[in-house]
């Protein structure tokens, strides 16, 4: 019981911290040295209760809030204190960053901020504690308002209310779905506690309907295609901090709700469910690769990054069922603790990248690719810690992102055993998109941390960039410490991953990984695979060291300043080097058919020649656009009973009344 | 003594009923305040009635607040706001009288026919006046329908709630005091809100007439 309280109480404190900065509203000092910083350590120590939790048993708790009759129902089990240790750490790293980044005067008063962000950092936290539909609900609504307040900060744009809007829009449409599937998951006994929707069994196809709810809803808030369309618009809209939480951390509760759903209140699972989360999945991920690839914004380029790893996400989620369906738990086990471990590791390094964009975009106030570069120069600190953000999102060891991916493939390379042909010969053709998907992702990094920390300065105003403050580095190397370890350390990771795969499949990994010890990973045998961060991380970082000593003791001295070699043109200025376009033009053509793109090629005889591409996305023109003019003609038609004159409404009334009563009568 | 009493609930009810018509027949904005004030006494005196005859204590409250309600404050609000505004000439109706008074017929013929059934299964001593008190409500709804300036729209409104209130009373002896205390609140609110309503229309308008909120139409 002891945990649930005191997470409670931790909740309550970030409450609290929310109201305090109401009342100091326009304190830009206080909101940001005092209450974002406490916020952080309560996001700390909430981690380390959600970590002690994770070992312990469930506990349940009663809140007496909410309706009469109707009281908060609520559990901590190893799903929720999992994600209640993503929830903690990742956000302790990006309020501290906020502390030093929120500023004076821009749009919505750091004290509304302050208390809109740790409204939603508690509703988060709720979502996964949430025991009954109706406390999920509320949480849920609540952490989606909170979030549109928070995009909407700047709310003098017209773009970015848009931006909220359609990410309000999108939301409610999930939220519609996830209502739906809990009154299915019911089964009309009228009692919405998840205890009774896991005593129910429901046929098949009830079963089915369900599922395909929650995909539809929980989707919507985690961005699978086509319900991502408000990613791409509203990560940019958001102040940097929020747009981290809201990749790092809020659409892992999407993921949570897929799992609890489809793992937990279900109690049965149907082998077409993973079928049709790999090819989400597998899809989303391949269409959020591809059009990172050619976005020209650093944050619209991060939210496209976080579609592919959603989709990487539902690949495994998807696995996991297929292997639960056909009873091989320990495979299912396997392909889950590498969806689960790509959930903490995306939470840090994702927050990490998103931060790292706001350093840039508070030093040089530039958003656009083609206008950074060489600000590893001007930016150090920050440059570096996004190299270690880069290299964990591209998968390369011994970073977080390696070990999440590695365990993908490896419970890919399984699958022959599946006693179904059609899909054993279908599967490994996933598994070669989803290394296609890594190698994509890889690609769009190197060009995000190319153009934006390499080369040389491309506008001369980015000589005045300044570097980040020290808080904003101080959660930047949390962020990054936390991509390190995790990478260094996966068989103490898959520790903490095994109670969660314990919940949902009555089996685990890591029994087996331990008995290699603490240095060896072997998630199925050591003849098979395995892979050892530590002797790795060590070779790696003796042949640098070795190398640049060997560099220093031989060449030091010799070291001559000049300009670089010009290729005989001597006229060269920094606008000539490789732009995100230029970089992005190879992936641009081979997926041509996957964009909607507009180009206008200069004529050779112009004396100005400009360039310009735009990308779109298909799914507006074939899916949104249709849908709008829909609802607008409906729209237009129900318009017709807005006479403007009261007598009329009066008389609407009146007429109901009397027919209701009429009605009544019979 | 406890017959006639029963049988001055008849008596209230009627009057409420001939109020309602001559409301919706007025014209003059100050008798229309005049007529709500009385209808408000006859209901408190019609609560009371009900109140002795079966004992139930919580209907003097609910009298004692519709007296103060009803009879005092809104009157002297009503009173205020009309001097305030200057607005104490006719009031023209959107149909002619007539016409209205034919369409009021209609309605209460219409309730008492509705309320026979359910009275019949009241076991209250003034279930015979729920016809009574849903046809208030019905004229009241009609006013509100063919006025065309705010004030008298708001008297309608009022009027109705008072129907409202009445048939409460006559069908399940009152309702319970927090829903009452919940209704008077509300009509209080109500009242304030539509009030500064009435200031905004004119300010905007010059005038009362609520015609001109139809230019606020979007197109």
């Amino acid at each position: 019981m002891i945990f649930l309280d005191w997470i409670l109480g931790l909740l309550g404190g970030w409450l609290a911290l929310g109201l305090a900065g109401l009342f100091a509203l326009r304190n830009t000092d206080f909101v940001a040295r005092v209450l974002f910083p406490a916020g952080s350590a309560i996001g700390l120590a909430l981690a380390a209760f959600a970590l002690l939790a994770l070992f312990d048993v469930p506990e349940t708790a009663i809140l007496a809030v909410g309706l009469p009759d109707l009281p908060f129902h609520l559990r901590l089990d190893g799903l929720s204190a999992f994600f209640l240790l993503v929830i903690g750490a990742a956000s302790a790293g990006i309020s501290i960053f906020a502390a030093g980044y929120f500023r004076h005067g821009e749009g919505t008063p750091p004290g509304l901020l302050c208390l809109e962000y740790h409204v939603f950092l508690a509703s988060m936290a709720m979502v996964v504690l949430a025991d009954d539909a109706y406390a999920f609900m509320v949480m849920w609504e609540t952490m989606a308002l909170s979030s549109y307040f928070l995009v909407t900060a700047n709310h003098r744009v017209p773009a970015i209310r848009q931006a909220g809007f359609l990410y309000l829009l999108i939301a409610h449409v999930g939220a519609i779905a996830i209502l739906l599937c809990f009154g299915v998951l019911q089964a009309n006994t009228g009692d919405y506690t998840f205890a009774n929707m896991r005593a129910q069994s429901l046929s098949p196809l009830w079963a089915s309907v369900a599922f395909l709810l929650a995909t539809v809803g929980f989707g919507a808030k985690a961005g699978i295609v086509p319900l991502h369309v408000w990613l791409p618009e509203a990560h940019p809209a958001a102040p940097s901090p929020v747009s981290a939480l809201m990749s790092g951390v809020m659409l892992k509760t999407a993921i949570y709700g897929v799992l609890r759903v489809s793992f937990d209140l279900l109690s049965v699972q149907i082998w077409w469910w993973g079928v049709l989360l790999l090819g989400i999945g597998l899809i989303t991920a391949l269409f959020g690769v591809a059009f990172s690839a050619v976005q020209t914004d650093m944050k619209r380029l991060l939210a496209y990054s976080s579609i592919e790893n959603i989709g990487l996400l539902f690949v495994g989620i998807g696995l996991g069922l297929l292997f639960k369906a056909y009873g091989m738990t320990a495979l299912a086990a396997l392909a889950l603790t590498a969806a689960l471990y790509h959930v903490i590791s995306h939470a840090f390094f994702k927050s990490l990248l998103f931060l790292a964009t706001g350093s840039v975009l508070h030093a040089t106030g530039e958003r656009s690719l083609g206008k950074l570069g060489g600000l590893i120069r001007r930016m150090p600190w920050v440059a570096t810690l996004a190299l270690v953000g880069v290299l964990a999102s591209s998968g390369l060891p011994p970073f977080s992102g390696f070990v999440a991916e590695w365990l993908l493939l490896q419970s890919f390379l399984f699958t022959t055993g599946l006693p179904n042909s059609f899909l054993n010969m279908l599967i490994p053709v996933v598994a070669a998109a989803i290394a296609l998907v890594a190698a994509l992702a890889g690609y769009v990094m190197v060009k995000f941390y190319g153009v934006i920390f390499l080369g040389q300065p491309r506008e001369p105003n980015l000589a005045h960039a300044h570097p980040a403050s020290p808080l904003e580095r101080t959660g930047l190397v949390w962020l990054g410490a936390g991509c390190v370890l995790l990478g260094v350390f996966p068989v103490q990771v898959i520790g903490a991953i095994d109670p969660v795969t314990q919940v949902l499949l009555g089996d685990g990994i890591a029994t087996a990984v331990r008995t290699n010890g603490w240095m060896l990973l072997a998630p199925i045998s050591v003849e098979r695979a395995s892979y050892s961060p530590l002797v790795f991380l060590l070779v790696v970082v003796g042949a640098v060291w070795l190398t640049a000593t060997l560099v220093h003791r031989f060449y030091h001295g010799r070291v001559r300043r000049a300009p670089p070699w010009d290729c005989g043109f001597p006229a060269q200025t920094s606008r000539m080097q490789d732009t995100a376009e230029g970089f992005g033009q190879p992936i641009r053509e081979i997926f041509a058919p996957v964009f909607r793109m507009r180009r206008e090629v200069p004529s050779p005889f112009d004396a100005k020649p400009t360039y310009k591409v735009s990308i779109e996305d298909h799914f507006w023109h074939w899916l949104y656009l249709p849908l709008g003019r829909l609802t607008e003609g409906i729209a237009r038609l129900v318009g017709r009973l807005q006479q403007g004159r009261i007598a009329i409404y009066l008389l609407y009334s009146f007429i109901t009344l009397i027919v209701l009563l009429l009605v009544a009568k019979w | 003594m406890d017959a006639l009493l029963a049988q001055s609930i008849n008596l209230f009810a009627v009057v409420l009923l001939v109020l309602a018509f001559a409301m919706i027949a007025q014209r003059r904005i100050l008798t229309l305040i005049h007529l709500f004030t009385l209808q408000g006494a006859a209901l408190v005196a019609a609560t009371l009635v009900v109140a002795y005859l079966t004992g139930q204590h919580h209907l003097y409250w609910s009298a004692a607040i519709t007296f103060v309600l009803k009879v005092v404050l809104i009157p002297i609000l009503l009173h205020r706001v009309i001097n305030r505004l200057n607005v104490r000439w006719d009031v023209e109706t959107l149909f002619n009288i007539p016409t209205t008074m034919l369409i009021g017929i209609v309605l209460v013929i219409f309730a008492f026919n509705l309320a026979a059934p359910i009275a019949s299964l009241s076991a209250s001593v003034a279930s015979g006046t729920l016809g009574i008190a849903l046809a208030c409500v019905l004229l009241s709804f009609l006013m509100m329908i063919v006025r065309a300036k705010a004030v008298p729209q708001v008297i309608g409104f009022l009027s109705m709630e008072n129907g409202l209130f009445f048939a409460a009373t006559a069908a399940t002896s009152g309702m319970p005091m927090i829903v009452e205390l919940g209704i008077a609140f509300d009509v209080l609110v109500g009242i304030l809100i539509l009030g500064v309503f009435m200031f905004q229309i004119r300010e905007q308008f010059d005038s009362l007439d609520i015609r001109h909120l139809e230019k606020l139409k979007d197109e």
